[in-house]
């Protein structure tokens, strides 16, 4: 039971909203000491894990170009754009995004988006352009609503459309583990049954964003009233 | 043969970049603190796979020790005014979308075409990691297409990531910091004490109640890892296999598949996935770093009722 300290530091550590990245320390360095290991063995395993996941944070790569970009005015084009297409709404752009999003991660072509690539520069700017067009300058919190739903979909259309491709991390991950069980199943077997879910996903995401214009514009009376 | 230490020397050279520009910013109270944070971070990734690796725990403590006691400071101004991007929006047009759609077309090209390429016997490119590499190489190629368009002032990029690392801060390190987390719960075998616990309290006699806590299970115990891929071995070990499949005889392929999609719904709704939900947050400059999660929220629930629908209605025919 003891191990278990770690996952009771983040869960508190989070709910007391201290600062995530040393809440995680140390439950990290909690969690091997508890598990009695020696601490200059748990600080190496630790540098160790974190040495050994490098690999995570390389989408920051992008930041030079898009930064530069940035001080061109992409954002200020992204806008532009967007508000010369008068159907655009908020709602159907980000469902558009959402459609594409998943059809393209089915086919295993999941560097097509990303927050840092994708949502910052694009589709954040495209989302909040097609607000403004139809009921100007926006109040804050509903320009944050629209920039968190605009990570959202991104968010959605990749979880549930990449698992329909049969190269996937995920898909590979649960043959791997049903191999060691002695159970073999053939990769596009899966895949056709993430397909269900992943209806289910655009159906369900697909609405909430087509309600999405009559709340934003609710909320913006509701920001206006008197 | 190209590796991924290619790709970590590209970070550490942006890292300690970013950590000079720092430096050199007078007008930045907390301007030693970020240098510090950024070019230790910079040489974790220019040195990090010679030093030993108690050295490494020692500069990833150093880096958790400045954001704790000394604090990062926040993201400078940019160095555009409104009216001269809009300016710059109307000279360059849709020609401006050309180097961010660079990054996207040149990962996938790399990808397709890196695999099959040799130099005298030998693979050009490590093929376990010709995605990650791609990305590397798409954004030095995206960078050349973006200044050679562009013209900037020679420390424009390097001052322009500086600009939105230091927008999105500490947050940048968290999902790395996660994964190191989830390798310590590994070590210590966090995963099956969990899994034991859930087996032993709840009545798990009928086929509803089984797969109903398979995928409610996998959305926490994923909540918790911040990682589907962490959850799906412990959970499907303990409840999965023995009782979906051998005790209920349901169909192995329906239960692995959407239980994972199970664990999705649960990344949907948790810090833990930072760089799906914390990041994302950040690098959009909203004040609730929470903010991505609760427009999640109604979803990942309603597509985890789905879930289970699905399993338990087709896992059994």
């Amino acid at each position: 039971m003891l191990p278990l300290i770690g996952i009771l530091i983040v869960v508190v550590g989070f709910a007391l909203r201290f600062n995530p990245l040393v809440v995680v320390a140390v439950a990290a360095i909690a969690t091997g000491i508890a598990a009695g290991h020696a601490t200059i063995d748990v600080i190496s395993a630790f540098g160790k894990a974190f040495i050994d996941s490098r690999s995570v944070p390389v989408v920051w790569l992008a930041l030079p170009v898009i930064g530069l970009l940035e001080r061109s005015g992409l954002k200020e084009r992204a806008r532009i754009v967007i508000s010369r297409i008068h159907v655009a709404t908020t709602g159907r752009l980000l469902l558009a995004y959402l459609a594409l999003r998943q059809i393209t991660a089915s086919l295993g072509l999941v560097s097509l988006g990303g927050h840092p690539q994708m949502v910052r520069p694009l589709v954040a700017p495209m989302a909040e352009a097609a607000a403004e067009t139809r009921w100007g300058e926006l109040p804050e919190r509903t320009r944050y609503r629209v920039r968190a739903h605009a990570a959202a979909a991104d968010n959605i259309g990749l979880f549930f459309g990449e698992d329909i491709f049969i190269a996937i991390g995920s898909i590979l991950l649960i043959r791997g583990f049903l191999d060691q069980n002695g159970i073999h199943v053939e990769p596009q077997d899966l895949a056709v049954w993430a397909i269900p879910t992943a209806v289910c996903a655009f159906v369900i995401h697909g609405t909430r964003l087509l309600l999405l214009d009559r709340s934003l514009k609710a909320e913006i009376d509701d920001e206006r009233a008197p | 043969m190209i590796t991924l230490e290619f790709v970590n020397v590209l970070m550490g050279i942006m890292m300690v970049g970013i950590a000079i520009v720092n430096v050199r910013d007078t007008t930045n109270a907390k301007r030693y603190n970020n240098a510090a944070f950024w070019g230790i971070y910079g040489v974790t990734f220019l040195a990090g796979s010679y030093l030993p690796n108690f050295v490494n725990g020692l500069l990833v403590l150093a880096m958790v020790s400045i954001v704790a006691i000394g604090k990062l400071g926040g993201a400078p101004p940019e160095q555009t005014t409104r009216a001269e991007r809009e300016l710059s929006a109307a000279k360059w047009g849709n020609r401006l979308f050309i180097p961010a759609l660079t990054i996207p077309a040149v990962a996938l090209l790399g990808t397709f075409t890196l695999k099959g390429l040799h130099l005298n016997g030998v693979a050009l490119v490590d093929p376990k990691q010709v995605t990650l590499i791609s990305l590397g190489l798409a954004t030095v190629v995206a960078l050349v297409v973006g200044v050679v368009m562009l013209r900037p002032p020679a420390s424009a990029p390097i001052v322009e990531a500086r600009r939105l690392m230091d927008a999105v801060s500490w947050a940048a390190v968290l999902p790395q910091m996660l994964a190191a987390l989830g390798a310590m719960f590994a070590l210590a075998g966090v995963g099956p004490i969990v899994a034991g616990i859930l087996a032993r309290w709840i009545p798990l006699d009928t086929t509803f109640v089984v797969v109903a806590t398979y995928t409610i299970g996998m959305a926490l115990f994923t909540s918790i890892m911040g990682n589907a891929f962490a959850a799906f071995p412990v959970m499907t070990a303990a409840i999965g296999l023995p009782l979906i499949v051998h005790r209920f005889g349901g169909n192995v392929v329906i239960m692995a598949a959407v239980g994972m999609l199970s664990g999705f719904c649960g990344t949907l709704l948790t810090p833990m996935a930072a760089n799906f939900n914390i990041v994302p947050a950040a690098l959009l400059e909203l004040p609730d770093q929470h903010a991505v999660i609760k427009v999640q929220v109604p979803t990942a629930l309603m597509l985890l009722v789905a879930n289970t629908a699905i399993m338990y209605l087709f896992a059994f025919r």
